[in-house]
């Protein structure tokens, strides 16, 4: 199954036991508290699901490592590969 | 820890203008390989480079030797990573094969990390990672890394890839491995090496991954435009939908 199709599968199955248990089609009925809560669910998840996409996300991006000393050391390498390959002939 | 006898590896380089950095690449990587003792082979694939690559390359080939250094030269409206390393593939005499660029973002040097860790692992691929560990990026600003991972997060939700630098394209693959993934894919620039790993995970391959310094000198010249944004955004889809 695609990946598509997994979300699709799992948002029909979540999304009908919200409807099942949060919106009461007659035939079953939770007491009305717990009704209450489950409504708002799928509201409540997507605004979880964002809040913890901005802090990952933030959190990577502060932590992304800058290569200082790898750029640094690019350059001596790029000293010695020149001088090296002038002495063996190369014309640049 | 050297590679057991008889292993070789062909390192693919694509070029298009690099004239300027194709000797240092290939000096860093003949440095290396001599240094780790390991048998290897650089097959360098121009796309027609109008700033004389293909002459210094051939000038590079008699310096190493032919056993070394493979040019090859193509001239294809299409070219692309994919229709270069099918190229490179033909010619190469290795049962490692390395990818990597050819502008010295990526340094030779994790190339023996990329060895020890396929042996320690017996992995199908070895894929450098600049998100993991002390990989990182120099020559980036804030807006550049918040989109690269902004981008790369997405990719972990929709995909699940099991692998943490998708867009990455420093990698060491056996050559059976990229051989067959090879006729699988079918995207093109980043989405293409995204679609080598989705369809690897796919196709039941392991890949190991080792954190690599990623040093962009060009970032300044060469923007990351809307345009390039969109067709990720619409390669992205399409390996979400299709995979």
């Amino acid at each position: 199954m695609t990946k598509l199709g997994q979300w699709l599968c799992g948002l029909a199955l979540l999304g009908s036991a919200w409807v099942a248990l949060a919106l009461a089609p007659p035939g079953l009925r939770l007491p009305a508290p717990y009704r209450q809560a489950l409504l708002p669910l799928p509201v409540y998840l997507l605004v979880a699901f964002g809040c913890y996409s901005l802090a990952t996300v933030g959190y990577r991006l502060a932590t992304f490592n800058d290569c200082e000393e790898a750029a640094a050391e690019l350059q001596e390498h790029i000293s010695a590969a020149r001088e090296d390959l002038r002495r063996r002939g190369l014309r640049f | 820890m050297a590679a057991e006898a008889g292993d070789k590896f062909s390192v693919l380089l694509p070029t298009y203008n690099e004239r300027e950095n194709l000797p240092l690449v290939v000096w860093l990587l003949v440095r290396t390989f001599r240094q780790s003792g390991n048998n290897f082979e650089i097959i360098i694939i121009d796309d027609g480079s109008p700033d004389g690559t293909q002459e210094i390359a051939e000038q590079l080939e008699k310096i190493y030797g032919s056993d070394k250094i493979i040019v090859r030269e193509i001239i294809s409206i299409l070219f692309s990573s994919g229709t270069a390393y099918i190229h490179g593939m033909k010619h190469a005499t290795g049962n490692f094969i390395v990818i990597m660029d050819a502008d010295l973002s990526h340094h030779p040097k994790f190339i023996p990390e990329f060895i020890r860790k396929q042996k320690e692992g017996n992995f199908d691929i070895v894929s450098g990672t600049r998100y993991k560990g002390n990989g990182g990026v120099y020559g980036w600003d804030l807006k550049r890394k918040l989109i690269s991972r902004g981008a790369n997060f997405i990719t972990q939700v929709l995909l699940r890839p099991g692998a943490s630098d998708l867009t990455g394209s420093f990698r060491l693959y056996r050559k059976e491995v990229l051989q067959k993934l090879m006729e699988k894919c079918v995207s093109k620039g980043y989405v293409f090496q995204m679609e080598m790993i989705v369809r690897a995970r796919q196709l039941g391959y392991t890949i190991g991954e080792v954190p690599i310094s990623f040093v962009d000198r060009v970032y300044g010249e060469s923007k990351l435009g809307g345009n390039e944004i969109v067709s990720f955004l619409k390669g992205l889809w399409t390996l979400f939908a299709t995979t």
